[in-house]
């Protein structure tokens, strides 16, 4: 029963890829952040999908702490592009 | 916000319902894969107790800013509006599926709306449910008139929020505020 | 356990599909704001339909607690952050594409 994770797999991989393109060429600040946004999410399912397919499940782990610092990087950047600046008095 | 004001059997009640919350954490997230697998050892335990206790007391004053009112009845209400809220996931999701492959068409436009909804939670919820729902994503929320600025992809979502007004009933339901 | 194995094959499928989906609309969309629709929506369901995939696969477990704790953080965060690009797109002027406008 590996084989469906690792066809999984590939194709999350293959949409990351197809992302990257956004992230890239993206016109603009705010294409390039979602295409960032969009990769972190496929991440986290890639990593889940990954610790089935070599059967270490303590992947997971990972991947909740992927998500967490995926989130918190995304709202730092928004707030970023949002103010120009990132503390204010 | 008055966090310094707290009084103090709220301190103490909201003390301990973080440390309950955040040391049913600590068993679920890593002692049954790291530390109790092997034989009962009291170090290991205090680990967690030591790690919970930290979070504790840097946390409380926002994890359970103090006691809320008729908690049991609203989070009765509120597993029902969850069930309901992963249809519309599973609808909304369609629906820009059919926009991506060109069966519906696509025509943005961005309206303002009022609602009744006051208290931070409602407000956030409903926030959520909106971009969760076919076809609409909030902007900017301003918590005083509880006015919405919401982006649509057509104008049949965008006439759900302003003339059906379903989910602020259900919203408003939940939490009360009607 | 093959009906098992079926049916948790059959939700990673569905997932798969809908992640694809979502890529294809942050690809073919006019602009910011109706590409964060697609991103946002598919992206949603195809990560909760992925995981409800490997939790059927693993059974009741604490793995499957662990899986739960990602779907509802991600079901938390997911709107969240998308509200946040949303309202800095938004704040900074970034024009709203109308119909008949060409792509940005």
């Amino acid at each position: 029963m590996i084989l469906p994770f690792l066809a999984v797999g590939i194709i999350i991989a293959c949409t990351i890829l197809v992302c990257s393109y956004r992230a890239i060429y993206g016109p603009g600040t705010f294409n390039r952040i979602v295409a960032a946004n969009v990769i972190g999410t496929k991440a986290i399912v890639l990593l889940i999908v990954v610790g089935y397919i070599i059967e270490r499940p303590h992947f997971i782990d990972i991947a909740l702490m992927y998500a967490v610092i995926a989130f918190i990087g995304t709202i730092i950047i928004a707030k970023y592009a949002e103010r120009g600046e990132l503390c204010s008095r | 916000m008055e966090m310094t004001e707290m009084k103090e059997d709220h301190r103490t009640f909201s003390i301990a319902l973080t440390f309950c919350i955040m040391f049913i954490f600590w068993v679920l997230l890593s002692a049954w894969t790291v530390y109790l697998p092997e034989p009962y050892d009291l170090s290991k335990v205090s680990r967690g107790i030591l790690a919970a206790l930290i979070v504790t007391f840097l946390t409380y004053e926002i994890f359970v800013p103090g006691k809320g009112e008729k908690v049991l009845l609203k989070t009765r209400r509120f597993i029902p509006y969850v069930g309901w809220e992963l249809w519309q996931i599973y609808l909304a999701t369609v629906d820009v599926a059919k926009r991506v492959f060109g069966i519906l068409e696509v025509d943005p436009q961005i309206i303002e709306f009022d609602t009744t909804l006051r208290s931070d939670f409602a407000l956030v919820t409903f926030a959520n449910s909106i971009t969760l729902t076919p076809g609409t994503i909030t902007i900017d929320v301003e918590p005083e008139r509880g006015r919405y600025i919401v982006h649509a992809i057509a104008k049949g979502p965008a006439e759900s929020l302003t003339v059906d007004q379903t989910m602020q009933k259900k919203v408003g339901y939940v939490f009360m505020e009607e | 356990m093959l009906a098992i194995d079926v049916i948790s094959t059959i939700f990673l499928a569905a997932g798969s599909l809908i992640m694809i989906t979502g890529t294809v609309g942050l690809l073919k969309f006019p602009d910011f704001y109706t590409r964060m629709h697609a991103t946002g929506k598919c992206d949603t369901l195809g990560q909760i339909l992925i995981i409800m995939g490997c939790m059927i696969y693993e059974g009741f477990t604490f793995i499957t607690i662990k899986l739960l704790l990602v779907s509802a953080f991600y079901l938390l965060a997911g709107p969240a952050s998308t509200h946040a690009l949303m309202k800095a797109a938004y704040v900074t002027g970034l024009p709203v594409w109308k119909k008949g406008d060409k792509r940005m």
